[in-house]
């Protein structure tokens, strides 16, 4: 799909005198093809699900699923919608007791909490540049399972009772919001696409930093580079990547250039993968923002429930990644 | 007399939003009243399902960020 970029980017690093396997030859190429790619990438995921939430803004996903209770099967569609609704994480608290006002239970609530952020346009974006639509799918499939299995724990547990007292009162005090009823009129492609051009620019450093050390990293160390220090199939390696990375509180989109470089190196996709979930979806600013809704025991809760099944998850990448790249 | 709020806990677009407002305030001479909602159990009472949002007259508005011409729009509307 998009092999003429690669040739294009080979053809500009010859045409400045470099050759395509010098270190430095190496890195623009690599810079080059990856950046163009991403950013063409990430404009058309980023206007299609301008154009998902235009047709289906948070309020109308809430009245869906107050309406829908399938059996478990409203958990699948809250994993759903979460994985193509964009939204920014100063967001989640409104959303959070916006849903449970609208008489959503707490598990599902969670289910859609926790997938938001792991299924965002900049991790498609690049899984689809780095690794193709199987890789994609695969990973889309794995985050709504997770976060379907968070929420049925939660839920299966009725932890209602560790939510922020002053909302328990709220909650039972007020009647269940009255949904109002929804119609998308024609959208604005205008802005939608201004929208995506803003998403761009705010994101643009981060990438371009990640794609030049990525690059960097492409072109001057040796391919496996790193397996001398990391022992390959050490058991402990996705755990340890999953703890470190809560800490670190990075956007997507500086993280995600360096994933594809550093498995080229030689660290297991798992353990990279592990890391990246962790870093995007639990982090510490979070946690603060929760605090506000969730008694810690529930945020910690939470936050070990989450741990687990990203770690899970590594094991599986790791296990599947020859099938899959 | 109008009155404009801002809901939002002091997130960066927050602050862009009450910005862009208090900036077309002040360029169109428009007089209403401006203020900032940051109390997560006031912005509870809006029913809205994601910040920054903007109540005009008590009714929430829009959610997010608005354009320059969208938030004319919003203004003028009522």
């Amino acid at each position: 799909m998009f092999q003429f970029l690669e040739d294009g980017a080979a053809y500009f690093v010859r045409l400045i005198g470099l050759s395509v396997d010098s270190p430095f030859g190496a890195a623009l190429h690599f810079f080059l093809y990856d950046s163009v790619k991403i950013i063409i990438l990430l404009l058309l995921i980023t206007q299609l699900m301008g154009l998902v939430n235009h047709y289906l803004p948070t309020a109308r996903i809430r009245s869906f699923l107050s309406k829908n209770k399938l059996f478990g099967l409203d958990y699948v569609f809250a994993a759903f919608l979460g994985a193509i609704t964009p939204f920014c994480s100063c967001s989640s608290v409104p959303l959070f007791i916006g849903f449970l006002r609208g008489g959503l239970p707490l598990g599902l609530t969670f289910t859609f909490l926790i997938v938001s952020p792991l299924v965002n346009e900049i991790a498609l974006a690049y899984f689809l540049a780095a690794w193709g639509w199987k890789f994609t799918l695969f990973y889309l499939f794995a985050a709504m399972t997770l976060a379907i299995l968070a929420g049925w724990s939660i839920a299966l547990f009725r932890l209602d009772s560790w939510l922020s007292p002053w909302l328990q009162e709220a909650l039972a005090k007020t009647q269940a919001v009255q949904q109002q009823q929804f119609k998308a009129g024609k959208p604005n492609f205008l802005a939608i696409w201004q929208e995506a051009l803003g998403t761009l620019k705010k994101l643009l450093p981060y990438i371009l930093v990640g794609i030049a050390l990525g690059a960097f990293l492409h072109g001057y160390t040796p391919e496996g580079f790193l397996e001398n220090y990391l022992p390959k199939n050490s058991f402990w390696s996705v755990p340890l990547a999953t703890v470190l990375a809560i800490p670190l509180y990075n956007n997507a989109a500086g993280i995600l250039p360096l994933l594809e470089v550093l498995i080229q190196k030689g660290i297991p996709l798992g353990t990279a993968m592990a890391f990246m979930m962790a870093t995007i979806g639990l982090s510490f600013p979070e946690a603060m923002l929760l605090k506000k809704v969730m008694q810690w025991r529930l945020i910690v809760l939470f936050f070990s429930l989450v741990a687990l099944l990203i770690i899970l998850l590594g094991f599986l990448f790791n296990a599947v990644a020859p099938y899959l790249i | 007399m109008k009155s404009v709020k801002v809901l939002g806990t002091g997130c960066a677009k927050c602050k862009q939003l009450y910005q862009l407002i208090a900036d077309y305030k002040a360029k169109h001479q428009f007089d209403f009243e401006l203020e900032k909602v940051e109390d997560i159990m006031d912005i509870m009472a809006y029913d809205v399902m994601g910040t920054p949002a903007l109540v005009i007259d008590e009714k929430p508005s829009f959610v997010g960020l608005p354009s320059k011409q969208e938030l004319a729009k919003l203004l003028n509307a009522n």
